[in-house]
């Protein structure tokens, strides 16, 4: 039988087990809209941005691994979804987003709500495609989210002129698809990781240093037999938390600008570094010149491009990383090397005398709520088993350091980008993705207001989320770096003229509370995450100029951390000025 | 180093502006680009020349393999390869002694004449780059009234092929 492209669009979306479909209506896309009116099994949510659908689609598919699902309309529909599809992009999150396009025999004459979608996503997306015919449709979507879902995951757009939703075709869904210039699946070479596995067992100060790409790639279960096996200090990036169990003793904490002081150590000494599924990125590494100075350096990655792109590498290996590490498991277990107990003990004794510089310890105020304190809080009455989203700046640093995630994909964070307004509907996704988990979306006063609508669909989807807003009433990263590099000359970074954020939250229909005492910050956790079914939008009123420790300055090495309190000291050389 | 790149690209609509913008975004070097389709009417062939070190070359041929339209490249640097490029020159040959000297280079380089008025010739020639630089560099200054290059082409040399 023949269908109409609209209807076509929908019976993909069901054949390939869409929940969810994040999404705002418009003139190109009415067609696709009157099919979804007609069906049940896909559930639309209705955002206020198009911005928030990316970012919801995005939270859902961080959550549950699987692709998040996006329509916009054409025009101001899409350009409103680029930062969404960009934010996903830098974090290799799946998502298959449909934009509506004006139809095809207007396109290239400035007609309304016209833009070159296609030009204006491509260097955003893993890939995109303009369906020029009904005919193609079918297929086209089916590539779409194969390309998204496999190999190194990624955003897919797929623009649909309008005519191409009201003409039929005869609905045919490809059950597999095959394409000659894309082949994802990637086992790792078995020589190159013996030669891995023998550098790491030869190791006299080994350190395995992992990504986002444990993850996405769902192999945090082989990891942790593998890290077991060996006994090696494991640390995580910004957005591998949760890979390795924070709780567990052989993990060090976060690496990076703001890590803890002995994972940086230990990475800044070690001999034998092994980075699976991350890609030394520059918030990572610091200055590449004085980063790891004396290892060798084992890479797993499936994306041949994130190998040996920023630092030169030893043994590189390409494969799935849920695949190189049960290999690397086995030839441990197999193999009758073993690793140097010796070397370890010392190694380890060093750690821990890096460990007990308590790089993280912070002093707790009587009077001021200390941002820090509400999020070991927060850790606490949740039992650490919470889904966090977190917006960008201050507080996202202090929910990764304090609370200790112990499972992956229950940190949700816009770490490649940096995207304000990421938290709140990301956090709207997750809870749709995980009814049964309690979700909550640290952020700050700033962030909050750049995606704040969104309470209004909460209400209407009933996606319960507690708000952990951290208000400082700054913009407070700026204002930490204006403090540090920019001698306090604190330019447009304090947010004035606040709403008073209990109201809001009313008039949105949620629970709305305000707490400026420390004593009162587990209570109103404890009260707020009983209230199951409601949203509670918590403001605290956090040390206004409180900052984010330990430190390493743009340019500086890993061994180059500032440490806490207030009056520290930090600068940075004339070359780090030029760094972001 | 320069490096001669071929690919086989999907004969998509903007499969090209793929691999350009691929270019301009992470600030890549392209010398030339030459794209025409080829006897399997699905694919073009791209021959493109860029220069960088080694590790922004490897980079560069790992992002564009990473092109989801891209079927297969080469680097024909890497092995012995032919590379040619064509060029249609208009020279200033307004007297007989300027046309004659025109007539003889053009000999000299293995050019021909394919077009001739009272005032000029419009020579066309084919050779390495190098060849065409030079037989530039052999004209008088302000001889050369027009020129239009096609970039440089490539095939490697003997038994091997890029196909799919
Ligand atoms: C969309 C966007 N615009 C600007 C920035 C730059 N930026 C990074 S952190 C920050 C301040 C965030 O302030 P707030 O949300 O209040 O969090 P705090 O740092 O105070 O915890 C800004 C402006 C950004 N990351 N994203």
């Amino acid at each position: 039988m023949e269908l109409t492209g609209a209807e076509i669009t929908v019976r993909c979306l069901q054949e390939e087990g869409v929940e969810f479909l994040f999404g705002y209506p418009g003139g190109a896309v009415l067609h696709i809209y009157d099919a979804i009116f007609q069906q049940d099994s896909v559930l639309h949510v209705l955002v206020r941005h198009e911005q928030a659908a990316t970012h919801a689609a995005d939270g859902y598919a961080r959550a549950t691994g699987k692709p998040g699902v996006v329509l916009v309309t054409s025009g101001p529909g899409l350009t409103n979804a680029v930062t969404g599809i960009a934010t996903a992009y830098m974090d290799s999150i799946p998502m298959v987003i449909l934009s509506g396009q004006v139809p095809t025999k207007l396109i290239g004459n400035d007609a309304f709500q016209e833009v070159d979608s296609v030009g204006i996503t491509r260097p955003c997306v893993k890939h995109n495609f303009l369906v020029k015919s009904t005919e193609d449709l079918a297929e086209t979507i089916k590539k779409a989210f194969y390309i998204a879902s496999t190999g190194r995951p990624g955003p897919v757009l797929v623009d649909i002129p309008k005519d191409v939703t009201v003409n039929t075709a005869e609905f045919v869904y490809p059950k597999k698809i095959k394409m000659r210039s894309y082949n994802p699946t990637l086992k790792g070479h078995t020589g190159q990781i013996k030669k891995a596995v023998d550098l790491m067992l030869g190791a006299k100060r080994p350190m395995m240093y992992t990504g986002g790409g444990v993850i996405l790639g769902g192999a945090s279960q082989e990891l942790v037999t593998l890290c077991k096996a060996l006994g090696y200090p494991v640390t995580n990036t910004l957005m591998g938390l949760g890979a390795y169990p924070a709780t567990d003793a052989q993990f060090v904490g976060m690496l990076g600008m703001h890590g803890t002081y002995e994972a940086n150590m230990a990475m800044h000494n070690t001999d034998v570094l092994v980075a699976i599924g991350a890609r030394f990125d520059d918030r990572v590494t610091g200055d590449l010149q004085k980063f790891c100075p004396v290892a060798k350096i084992v890479q797993v990655d499936i994306d041949p491009s994130s190998i040996a792109k920023n630092v030169k590498v030893d043994v590189p290996i390409v494969g799935d990383v849920k695949g190189v590490l049960n290999s690397m498991a086995e030839m441990v277990k197999d193999g009758d090397r073993k690793p140097d107990a010796d070397a370890l003990a010392a190694w380890w004794a060093q750690i821990d005398e890096w460990r007990k510089i308590d790089s993280l310890g912070f002093t707790a105020s009587d009077t001021l709520i200390k941002p820090q304190y509400v999020v070991q809080k927060l850790y606490e009455v949740t039992e650490g088993k919470a889904i966090v989203t977190s917006d960008v700046g201050q507080h996202q640093m202090w929910a990764a350091q304090y609370y200790h995630f112990d499972q992956p994909r229950r940190w949700i964070n816009s770490g490649g980008l940096g995207t304000m307004g990421f938290g709140l509907p990301a956090a709207m996704g997750a809870k749709l993705g995980c009814p049964d988990l309690d979700v909550a979306c640290v952020t700050g006063e700033g962030s909050i207001q750049m995606m704040l609508q969104e309470l209004s669909t909460m209400l209407q989807y009933q996606t319960p989320v507690k708000v952990v807003n951290l208000n400082n009433k700054y913009l407070g990263m700026v204002r930490q770096w204006q403090e540090f590099f920019y001698q306090k000359r604190y330019s447009m970074s304090y947010m004035d003229a606040l709403p008073d954020f209990v109201k809001l939250a009313e008039s949105y229909g949620h629970v709305g509370m305000l707490i400026d005492k420390p004593g009162d910050v587990e209570g109103a956790l404890r009260e707020a995450f009983g209230l199951k079914d409601r949203t509670v939008f918590l403001d605290f009123l956090t040390d206004p100029e409180e900052n984010v420790f330990p430190m390493i300055p743009s340019g500086g090495g890993h061994n180059e951390m500032i440490l806490g309190g207030r009056d520290a000291m930090v600068s940075t050389s004339e070359e780090g000025m030029v760094l972001v | 180093m320069r490096h001669i790149i071929s690919i086989l690209l999907e004969n998509e609509p903007g499969a090209l502006s793929r691999v350009a913008g691929l270019f301009s975004a992470r600030g890549y070097n392209i010398e030339s680009l030459a794209v025409a389709p080829t006897e399997d009417e699905s694919l073009s062939r791209l021959t493109l020349v860029t220069t960088g070190t080694e590790d922004i070359v490897e980079q560069i041929i790992k992002q564009l393999n990473k092109l989801i339209d891209v079927v297969k490249l080469v680097d024909l640097t890497e092995g012995a390869h032919i590379e040619r490029e064509l060029m249609l020159a208009k020279i200033r040959a307004n007297a007989a002694e300027k046309r004659s000297e025109v007539m003889r280079l053009a000999e000299i380089f293995r050019g021909r004449i394919i077009d001739v008025t009272d005032s000029n010739y419009t020579v066309e020639l084919t050779g390495t780059g190098h060849k065409l630089d030079a037989f530039l560099q052999s004209l008088e200054p302000g001889d050369l009234l027009e020129v239009v290059r096609s970039g440089v082409s490539g095939i490697a040399r003997g038994q091997k092929g890029l196909r799919v």
